[in-house]
């Protein structure tokens, strides 16, 4: 259903051009659920990112059910069914929730507030709240899942959508990205947590820019528990330091 | 009797559909036309100037209405009207002006606004400007609004203007006295050539005055705003000014806000940012099917909302 054929990524910065990914090529079927993991700036995002049209890859190429969409903007693939739950989605001044889940839903059929329900904001409370700095991240978050929820994209692509949430809420989220899942549908999740890991059919290990590991999750998983050895252990000049974990 | 372009001037300005509920004076092209006074809320014109004195009676609840509509060319007109809302009394008053320029001569509206909000009062105050025509001719819009909040009373400004006003001059001045508070919500556009200036000038006088200045702006083209918002507390009030603008194409935002305090307790804080419309954010409503046209207007009109 959505196909990344040989992606490259290069990004402008400060310090020139930079590569950010080499090669990247994933197959996602659908009916599947996928997780991408992979230790923080290995470029998890910047996947998902090419796949919403937002980063433009330097070569390689992009298809949507068989059609090359590469040279389709960000709104055009919107309009195909491509939809991606932002890492850090921005704040809009004087915007309200209820505008945010319309314009989402303009696209997909009927509008109601059960998305919001479903994620644990009760609409009463919320349709009328502004997106701006007087919600918290983790509000600001959860309203972004629920803008998906409401956008209902054939390809839903979730980027680290437990970050920033409570515990309670977070067993809601695992909860409504599974049963939203549907046979048409194509979940890719970003994630870190176990508990995510352990709902898809499979992992993509991104790893320097490239995937590093993909398979069965039940194959992966112990492999990847395995390899993750962090060199951030040994490193520590405090004294004193009595248990170290592994930060990523 | 008012005609269809009246009609549609007054629903742009005050919202009002036929016949304005509660008190109203509607002046048009320089002169009174409507008038209906209530029993604690009376309007009477001015005998020396023109205008309009609202004395609304003590402990009164109720609304007025007094817009302005411009339907001629080459026209100016002043006006200068006293509000007196009396103690304890409850106040929503609609004031704006809208202006239809037919012609290619210059169509100009300087409103003097003398209020008072005394002890214990509550005034909700909105003044919509509004501008159209397709000639030549200019829609020029001044207001100067002078206030007076009384110890104790309450009130809030909401002045507007998002289209069509050619050049706008605003003045708005306002004392508050112990207890007062006073919220001033701006929201301006301009677009083309249009220029708009904002002066606000607050006193905080004493003890536990409030104020409050949230000023949002969108300037585009190659339009000019200025914006001077002054917040100066003699006694130990507290104040916020807020100024924020997207600024688009080739248009100049000027924000200069001061604080200026002579009171150890006083608490005064101004933010003041211009910038363009943040690139996620267009990013974000694109990723949810919206062209960047839809895009960008959907986060002006929250911005101005
Ligand atoms: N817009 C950008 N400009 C410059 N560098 C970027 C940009 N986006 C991502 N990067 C860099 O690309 C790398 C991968 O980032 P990202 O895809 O966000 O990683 P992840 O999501 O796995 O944490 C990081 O080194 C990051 O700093
Ligand atoms: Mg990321």
């Amino acid at each position: 259903m959505l196909l990344l054929d040989n992606i490259s990524l290069e990004l402008e910065t400060d310090q020139g051009k930079v590569p950010i990914l080499h090669d990247v090529s994933l197959n996602m079927d659908a009916g599947k659920m996928y997780a991408l993991t992979g230790p923080n700036g290995s470029g998890k995002s910047s996947v998902a990112r090419v796949a919403m049209g937002i980063y433009k890859q330097t070569s390689g190429k992009v298809f949507y059910n068989g059609e090359d969409i590469s040279e389709l903007n960000i709104s055009e693939r919107a309009r195909r069914g491509i939809g991606y739950a932002f890492q850090h989605p921005p704040r809009f001044k004087g915007m309200p929730v209820k505008d945010m889940l319309e314009m989402a839903m303009k696209h997909a059929d009927g509008v109601n507030c059960q998305v919001l329900r479903d994620i644990g904001l009760c609409p009463e409370d919320y349709l009328e709240r502004t997106l701006d700095n007087s919600l918290s991240g983790g509000e600001i978050k959860r309203i972004e899942i629920a803008t998906i929820l409401a956008q209902n994209p054939k390809v839903r692509i979730f980027d680290e959508p437990e970050a920033g949430i409570d515990l309670w809420s977070f067993e809601q989220l695992i909860d409504v990205i599974g049963s939203s899942h549907r046979e048409d549908t194509v979940t890719v999740v970003i994630s870190h947590q176990e508990k995510i890991l352990n709902m898809v059919d499979e992992i993509v290990l991104i790893k320097d820019g490239t995937v590093n590991m993909r398979g069965d999750r039940d194959t992966i998983w112990p492999q990847i528990k395995e390899s993750a050895e962090c060199s951030c252990r040994s490193n520590c000049r405090l004294e004193g330091e009595i248990y170290a974990d592994c930060p990523r | 009797m008012l005609t269809a372009l009246d009609k549609k001037l007054l629903q742009e300005v005050a919202d009002l559909h036929g016949e304005p509920p509660g008190a109203f004076n509607i002046r048009k092209d320089g002169k009174g036309i409507e008038r209906r006074s209530l029993e604690g809320i009376e309007i009477i014109p001015k005998k020396d100037q023109p205008g309009i004195d609202v004395i609304v009676a003590p402990g009164k609840k109720g609304t007025v209405h007094i817009p302005v509509i411009m339907t001629e060319t080459d026209l100016s007109d002043l006006v200068y009207n006293k509000i007196d809302v009396g103690r304890e009394a409850d106040i929503n008053l609609v004031a704006g002006c809208g202006i239809h320029n037919p012609g290619s001569g210059n169509t100009r509206h300087d409103g003097v606004h003398e209020i008072i909000v005394r002890q214990g009062a509550r005034l909700i105050y909105t003044e919509k400007h509004f501008g159209e025509g397709d000639k030549e001719g200019k829609r020029l819009l001044n207001p100067k609004t002078v206030l007076v909040i009384e110890e104790g009373g309450y009130a809030e400004l909401e002045l507007v203007q998002i289209r069509g006003v050619d050049q706008t001059k605003r003045v708005t001045e306002a004392e508050v006295k112990a207890g007062g508070r006073l919220v001033i919500y701006e929201r301006l556009l301009t677009d083309g050539e249009q220029t708009a200036d904002s002066d606000v000038l607050v006193k905080l006088m004493a003890e536990e005055s409030t104020a409050r200045i949230v000023s949002r702006s969108v300037a585009q083209g190659s339009s000019k705003q200025n914006f001077y918002p002054r917040l100066l507390a003699y006694g130990a009030g507290r104040g916020h000014v807020e100024c924020d603008s997207i600024i688009m194409d080739q248009a100049t935002v000027r924000s200069v806000p001061e604080i200026w305090a002579e009171n150890s307790e006083a608490e005064l804080v101004h933010e003041a940012a211009i910038g363009k419309i943040a690139g996620e954010q267009l990013i974000k409503l694109m990723a949810l099917g919206l062209t960047d046209e839809e895009a960008e207007e959907a986060i002006i009109s929250g911005f101005l909302k």
